[in-house]
C-alpha cells in the first residue's frame, strides 16, 4: 500500500431524507496515521456523513473508498469485519458483564478443540489475557481486575475501555463520535491521551467533537462541514479555534480549497 | 461454593493493588461493602443461604421426619415442574422481559400430546415431537412479537396467555384423558414419571431432567458465546447491537427455546399427575415468576444466575412440605412466601448499587 493513498475517500456523497438533503454532494478524506477532526453546526450533516462512512446509513449517491478500493457497507458489521471501529458517545457496553466480556461482545473467542468445537466453551483465559495486555499497553491497568463489571469503572475508565476495544480490533481506521462530551474534564484529558496515543500505533482516527480546544489539541486537519458539504479543511496550526467557529457558522469566508 | 471463594480472593488481591494513574475511588470498604460485591458477583448466594437455612432448620424441628433421602427427593418431585418452567421463565427475564404464557404453552403441549396420540392414533414418540414442536413454535410467535414487532414482552404474553389457554379448551373440548388410559396404550407419555431408587431417595427421570436441564443452561448461559449475548441484550440492548450482538437472533432464540422447554415441562407433567388435563398447571406462571425472582434473577434483566432459580424453587418446596409436616396451615407458606419475594427484589436494588 502506498502512503498517498487516502484510508479514506468519499467522493460525491449524497444523503437525502424525504424532502431534506443531509449530505449533499460531499467529499470526505482521511490519510494515513492523521487524526482528522470533523467540525459542524448541529443539522451539519457531520454525524450524516460519518455514518454513511461506516454503514450505518446507506447513502444514495457517490462512492465510498477504503484504501482506494471501492466498498458498499449494508450495516456496520460489515464496516466492523473490515477492521472498522467505532466510539460511540453513549457507551456502547453492557454494564453488568465484564470488562473482558465487553471488549470481546460479539466477537468472543471459542476453545480449541473438542470444547470449543462442540461444547462451544469459551476461550476466557485468552481472551482476558488480550484483554489485559491492551488494557496495559494503553496505561489502563488502573482497573482493579479485568473481571469488574463495566458498572463499577467511572465514566473514563469506561471510555478507556471502549477506546481499547476500538484500538485492539482496528486495521484500518478508528471513529469516534463525541468521546469526550460525557466525561469531566480530568477524564476527558486522559481519553484525549488515549486518542494520541492509538495515533502513534498507526491507526487513523476520525475524530467528532464540538469541543473546539479538544479538536484544537489533538486534530491533524480540521474536516469543516456546513449545510451538508464540505466547507473546507484546515491546519489547525494555521487557524485560531474563533477561525474555526467562524467557517463552521458561516461568519467568515473559508479558504480556497487545498490548505490542507 | 469455589466460586465464590475465588472471587472474594480475586477481589482482595485485586483491592491490594495501588492505584497509578487515573483516579478511583474504592467505595465498597467494609464488610457490608464485600457482601455487596460478592453477592453482586454471585447474585445466586442469596437463596442458596435461604436454603440451607431453611432445610437446617425444618431439620431440627421435624428430625428424620424432614432431614430424610424420602423427604428430600420428595421435594425434588413435588418442584420439577416448577423447576422446569422456571428454567424457562428464567431465560425470558435475563433478557428483561416476562412470559406469562409458560403455564399455558406446558399445558397446552401436554394435551396436543395426549390428544395426537389418542384421538388420531399416531404413534407416541411423534406425538411428544408434535406437543414439543407447538410448545416451540408459540415461543417463536412471542419471539417475534417482541422482537421485531417491537411489543412489550408483558403485553404480548398476556395475550398469547389467553389465546393458548383457549385454543387448549377448545381443542381438547376440556376432556381429561385418564392415567389407567394412558398407562395401558401409551406409557412414554408418562415416562418422565418412571421412577428409580438409590438408597431411600426416589427419583424420577422427570427430576433428572429439572437438574440437568439447569445445569446445561447455567452452562451454557455462563461459558457460551450465546450466554454472554443473552446477558448483554438483557442488560441493555441498544448498546449490544452497537457491539456487534444480533439482538434479534439472540431474542429469538431465547424465546423458541423457553417455548421448548416448556412443552417438555407438559410432557413431564403427564409423568407426575398421570393423566393429560387441559385444566391443570393454572399456578405455573406465578409459581415460576415466583421461583425466579426468590432465585435473585433481577426482574429488570441481565442480572442473575439460573441456579438461583433452581434454588427458588426448592425453597419454596422446602417451605411446603416442611410446614405441612409441622401441621401449620398452608397459608403461612404462602405468608413466608410473599416475605421472601419482596425481601429478595430488596436484595436486588441493594446489589444493583454497586454501580452507584
Amino acid at each position: 500500500m502506498s502512503g498517498t493513498t487516502p484510508v479514506v475517500q468519499g467522493r460525491g456523497i449524497v444523503k437525502r431524507y424525504g424532502h431534506v438533503t443531509a449530505i449533499d454532494h460531499s467529499d470526505f478524506e482521511l490519510r494515513q496515521g492523521e487524526i482528522l477532526a470533523v467540525i459542524g453546526d448541529n443539522g451539519a450533516g457531520k454525524s450524516s456523513i460519518v455514518k454513511a462512512i461506516c454503514g450505518a446509513t446507506i447513502p444514495d449517491e457517490g462512492e465510498i473508498l477504503i484504501e482506494g478500493k471501492k466498498v458498499n457497507f449494508n450495516s456496520p458489521i460489515d464496516a466492523r469485519n473490515m477492521g472498522i471501529e467505532i466510539v460511540y458517545q453513549q457507551l456502547a457496553m453492557s454494564p453488568a458483564l465484564s470488562i473482558a466480556d465487553n471488549m470481546f461482545m460479539g466477537r468472543e473467542i471459542r476453545k480449541k478443540g473438542f470444547m470449543g468445537k462442540y461444547m462451544r466453551q469459551l476461550d476466557r483465559p485468552a481472551m482476558e489475557k488480550f484483554a489485559r495486555e491492551k488494557l496495559t499497553e494503553l496505561g489502563l491497568m488502573t482497573v482493579q481486575s479485568i473481571n469488574q463489571a463495566i458498572e463499577t469503572l467511572s465514566g473514563g475508565q469506561r471510555q478507556g475501555v471502549a477506546v481499547a476495544r476500538a484500538a485492539a480490533f482496528a486495521t484500518k481506521f478508528i471513529i469516534m463520535d463525541e468521546p469526550t462530551a460525557a466525561l469531566g474534564v480530568k477524564e476527558s484529558r486522559k481519553v484525549l491521551e488515549l486518542i494520541q496515543d492509538v495515533r502513534a500505533r498507526g491507526i487513523p482516527i476520525i475524530l467528532i467533537s464540538h469541543n473546539m480546544p479538544h479538536v484544537f489539541e489533538v486534530a491533524d486537519r480540521i474536516h469543516v462541514h456546513r449545510l451538508g458539504n464540505r466547507l473546507c479543511t484546515i491546519d489547525p496550526k494555521d487557524y485560531t479555534m474563533s477561525d474555526a467557529v467562524a467557517f463552521m457558522t458561516g461568519a467568515k469566508e473559508p479558504p480556497k480549497e487545498g490548505t490542507a | 461454593m469455589s466460586e465464590a471463594n475465588q472471587s472474594a480472593q480475586e477481589f482482595e488481591s485485586a483491592a491490594s493493588r495501588t492505584e497509578t494513574v487515573a483516579a478511583f475511588e474504592d467505595h465498597r470498604r467494609g464488610v457490608l461493602g464485600r457482601l455487596q460485591h460478592l453477592l453482586h458477583v454471585n447474585p445466586s448466594f442469596v437463596p442458596l443461604i435461604v436454603l440451607v437455612g431453611a432445610i437446617l432448620i425444618f431439620g431440627l424441628l421435624l428430625g428424620s421426619k424432614f432431614f430424610s433421602p424420602f423427604a428430600m427427593t420428595l421435594i425434588l418431585q413435588q418442584v420439577q415442574i416448577v423447576g422446569i418452567v422456571a428454567a424457562a421463565q428464567s431465560l425470558i427475564i435475563l433478557t428483561a422481559g416476562i412470559d406469562l404464557s409458560v403455564g399455558a404453552i406446558m399445558v397446552f403441549s401436554s394435551v396436543i400430546m395426549g390428544q395426537f396420540s389418542f384421538r388420531y392414533g399416531i404413534p407416541v414418540p411423534i406425538a411428544v415431537m408434535c406437543g414439543l414442536a407447538v410448545g416451540t413454535l408459540i415461543g417463536a410467535l412471542n419471539g417475534w412479537l417482541v422482537s421485531r414487532v417491537k411489543l412489550p414482552p408483558f403485553i404480548v404474553t398476556l395475550g398469547m396467555w389467553q389465546i393458548v389457554l383457549a385454543t387448549n379448551f377448545l381443542y381438547s373440548a376440556n376432556e381429561t384423558i385418564r392415567s389407567q388410559d394412558i398407562e395401558a396404550n401409551a406409557p412414554f407419555l408418562q415416562f418422565f414419571g418412571t421412577k428409580f431408587s438409590i438408597g431411600g431417595a426416589t427419583f424420577t427421570v422427570g427430576v433428572i431432567f429439572m437438574l440437568a436441564l439447569i445445569f446445561v443452561l447455567a452452562y451454557a448461559l455462563k461459558h457460551t458465546a450465546w450466554g454472554r449475548h443473552v446477558y448483554a441484550v438483557g442488560d441493555d440492548p441498544e448498546a449490544a447491537e452497537l457491539s456487534g450482538v444480533n439482538v434479534h437472533r439472540t431474542l429469538m432464540s431465547v424465546y423458541m427455546l423457553s417455548g421448548l422447554i416448556c412443552a417438555f415441562a407438559g410432557w413431564a407433567l403427564i409423568g407426575r399427575i398421570g393423566s393429560v388435563s387441559p385444566t391443570s398447571g393454572q399456578l405455573a406462571n406465578i409459581e415460576s415468576i415466583t421461583a425466579v425472582v426468590i432465585g435473585g434473577i433481577s426482574l429488570f434483566g441481565g442480572r442473575g444466575s439460573i441456579l438461583g432459580s433452581l434454588f427458588g424453587a426448592l425453597i419454596v418446596g422446602v417451605f411446603t412440605l416442611g410446614l405441612r409436616l409441622l401441621g401449620a396451615d398452608a397459608q403461612w407458606t404462602f405468608l413466608l412466601i410473599g416475605l421472601l419475594i419482596i425481601a429478595a427484589v430488596a436484595v436486588d436494588q441493594w446489589i444493583r448499587k454497586v454501580s452507584g
